[in-house]
């Protein structure tokens, strides 16, 4: 929306907060994508000098290409943050709409408990979960992160999602309940597509602490063919030596993708609710 | 085809009861009007008999077959919405078209009918738009015309002009009483807006708390009130309600319409002063403070200047005034 009545001075003072939380936040992102075209040295001695003729170096995208299976990494970081983001819009939006939707008996205290995950760390029940783990033999596989992120992803989802669809025009739902759609087809085809701004805001929030989670691909699925990016760029990390270089390399390599999911999202989250259903 | 019968209907929201044992009968081809103030449960009757809440109580029969219990699909009705409730993503065509598509006729029929529909409601032109792009007159247009299409044994109606403003109000109003007379199909209105109920109904049903206080005709609702809330509901603007012990009368209030009060400047029946004129040019209102009384309005013809703050009297015809009992009831 176009706010023409703004005057000047307040637009500038708005401008210049804005861009200096810009830059305070792309910082940290600027420092690691440009260390990692550098050499060693010139990490060190310039930090934050851009890479000139005598510190460019590839050095580190060339350990990261030669040294580990990045590729795999990228593959099972991709594979278990789509997955994941999948069934918790999937899961998160049914449970939303059941919620908002239908009066049954303890229909306040069922949206309560699902939301009580968004209070309490999942973290805090990771033995217990790796103990599930072990027993059913998830231990090293995938689909034992993808389990583990949908869990801790529902919360936050069914919050966001039941609000948004309490929202949603009754009488849209009631015509095609006369029309004679079924109630998968009235979520589908009419809610869905209503609450794609509210779904991409909990895809941006699921995927980026699943993309960056250490904690559970080290204790769950710490094998070489299972490693996710965050995990598998820890292999240069030691406890005496760092291979900078490809530390950064990796970090920066590992920002690309999530960046492009956040893309897609952030045009939905831009797009407004689609106009014309009500008035 | 399209007789509704309502029996002993009743609804609760938990403890609450909402609707009150309604008993009623719509017959075939009748323009029938819900109407009462905000809250009456004229909309929650409307959507029980559309099949969209469960009924308490009671049942429904829509042509001697009982819809009591069947999902909404099946009850052969069709209902238009206030708020339109497009579907945004489909065309007109395709919105208008999609319960027939649900019920699986063949895609000939089904063209054939949107476009029988379109004509009637002159949506030709529009048939390939997406509802966003339609302005609001022209959404309701296609949201009667999604309800044609189904012919349906019964129209329902959800306060289809209240988004509209009030010239479109009028037009569209125009709209359905033409569409009733064209498809001769029995159809229920839900409004709070009595005017629409008036101009509209073959009968009226006022409700109030979830209760019918009186079933009718237009005219016999206005001529022949059973109630204070009837008498002060139905016609505009209000009745007026005079004090019988003031008068000398043996009734506890006696109501007059705006239309049968004049003024003079003698002393008359009632004396006042004028508190405010609203001058509409076709008529004149005036509202006048009378001592006992409370405000009163008297509706005069044509223009009349009255100054604000002036004193006269109030004159009527005896025989036009409405006598209740205490409880509001009608004295006959």
């Amino acid at each position: 929306m176009s706010q023409p009545r703004q005057s000047p001075a307040r637009s500038i003072a708005a401008h210049t907060v804005l861009i200096l939380w810009t830059l305070i936040a792309l910082f940290p992102v600027f420092v690691t994508v440009v260390n990692s075209f550098k050499s060693k040295r010139a990490i060190f001695t310039q930090p934050l000098a851009l890479p000139g003729p005598d510190s460019f170096d590839l050095v580190g995208y060339q350990t990261v290409a030669n040294q580990g299976d990045f590729v795999a990494y990228f593959q099972n970081s991709l594979v278990v943050t789509c997955l994941s983001l999948f069934f918790v819009l999937l899961f998160g939006a049914m449970a939303a709409f059941a919620l908002s939707e239908y009066r049954f008996r303890g229909n306040t205290l069922m949206g309560l408990y699902l939301a009580l995950g968004i209070m309490i760390p999942i973290r805090l029940g990771t033995v217990a979960i790796l103990q599930m783990m072990v027993a059913t033999g998830l231990v090293n596989t995938l689909t034992a992160l993808v389990l583990v992120y949908t869990a801790q992803g529902l919360p936050l989802a069914v919050f966001i999602l039941s609000e948004f669809m309490r929202n949603v025009s009754d009488d849209l739902k009631n015509a095609g309940r006369i029309d004679g759609l079924s109630e998968y087809r009235i979520f589908f085809r009419l809610v869905l597509p209503l609450v794609r701004p509210a779904m991409a805001t909990v895809a941006v929030f699921t995927m980026i602490p699943i993309w960056n989670d250490l904690w559970f691909p080290l204790i769950l699925a710490p094998s070489e063919s299972t490693k996710t990016i965050t995990l598998g760029s820890q292999v240069f990390l030691g406890q005496f030596v760092s291979n900078w270089n490809a530390v950064l390399a990796a970090l920066s390599l590992a920002i690309l993708p999530v960046l492009v999911l956040y893309l897609i999202f952030s045009r939905q989250l831009i797009r407004g609710i689609t106009a014309g259903a009500v008035k | 085809m399209g007789q509704l019968t309502l029996s002993g209907v009743t609804k609760n929201f938990g403890p609450v009861e909402v609707i009150k044992g309604v008993d009623l009968k719509v017959a075939d081809g009748e323009f029938c009007v819900f109407v009462g103030p905000s809250g009456c449960g004229k909309s929650t009757l409307l959507r029980m008999i559309a099949g969209l809440e469960d009924v308490s109580g009671g049942t429904v029969t829509l042509d001697g077959r009982e819809i009591t219990n069947l999902p909404p699909a099946r009850r052969e009705i069709a209902m238009v919405f206030q708020s339109y409730a497009l579907y945004p993503h489909l065309t007109v065509r395709d919105n208008m078209g999609l319960a027939l598509k649900q019920a699986g006729h063949p895609k000939g029929d089904i063209r054939a009918a949107t476009d029988r529909a379109a004509t009637m409601l002159s949506l030709d032109a529009l048939l390939d738009r997406r509802p966003a792009e339609l302005s609001g007159g022209q959404r309701q247009r296609v949201a009667i015309g999604r309800a044609i299409v189904r012919r349906p044994k019964l129209f329902l109606f959800d306060e289809p002009l209240s988004n509209l403003d009030a010239a479109l109000r009028v037009q569209t109003r125009i709209e359905i009483a033409k569409l009733h007379r064209d498809l001769g199909a029995t159809m229920v209105y839900v409004t709070h807006d009595q005017v629409e109920a008036m101009t509209l109904a073959d009968k009226i049903v006022v409700l109030r708390a979830g209760k019918v206080e009186q079933v009718g005709a237009p005219m016999e609702l206005y001529n022949d009130p059973a109630n204070t809330f009837v008498a002060g509901f139905i016609g505009s603007p209000q009745m007026n309600f005079l004090n019988s012990v003031a008068l000398g009368l043996s009734s506890h209030s006696a109501g007059i319409r705006p239309e049968q009060v004049q003024l003079t400047d003698g002393p008359g029946q009632i004396k006042g002063t004028v508190s405010h004129v609203e001058r509409l040019g076709g008529e004149t209102l005036v509202y006048v403070h009378a001592e006992g009384h409370g405000l009163l309005t008297a509706r005069l013809f044509g223009e009349h200047d009255r100054a604000v703050g002036s004193d006269l009297g109030i004159t009527f015809d005896p025989a036009r005034l409405f006598h209740f009992d205490k409880a509001g009831q009608r004295l006959r």
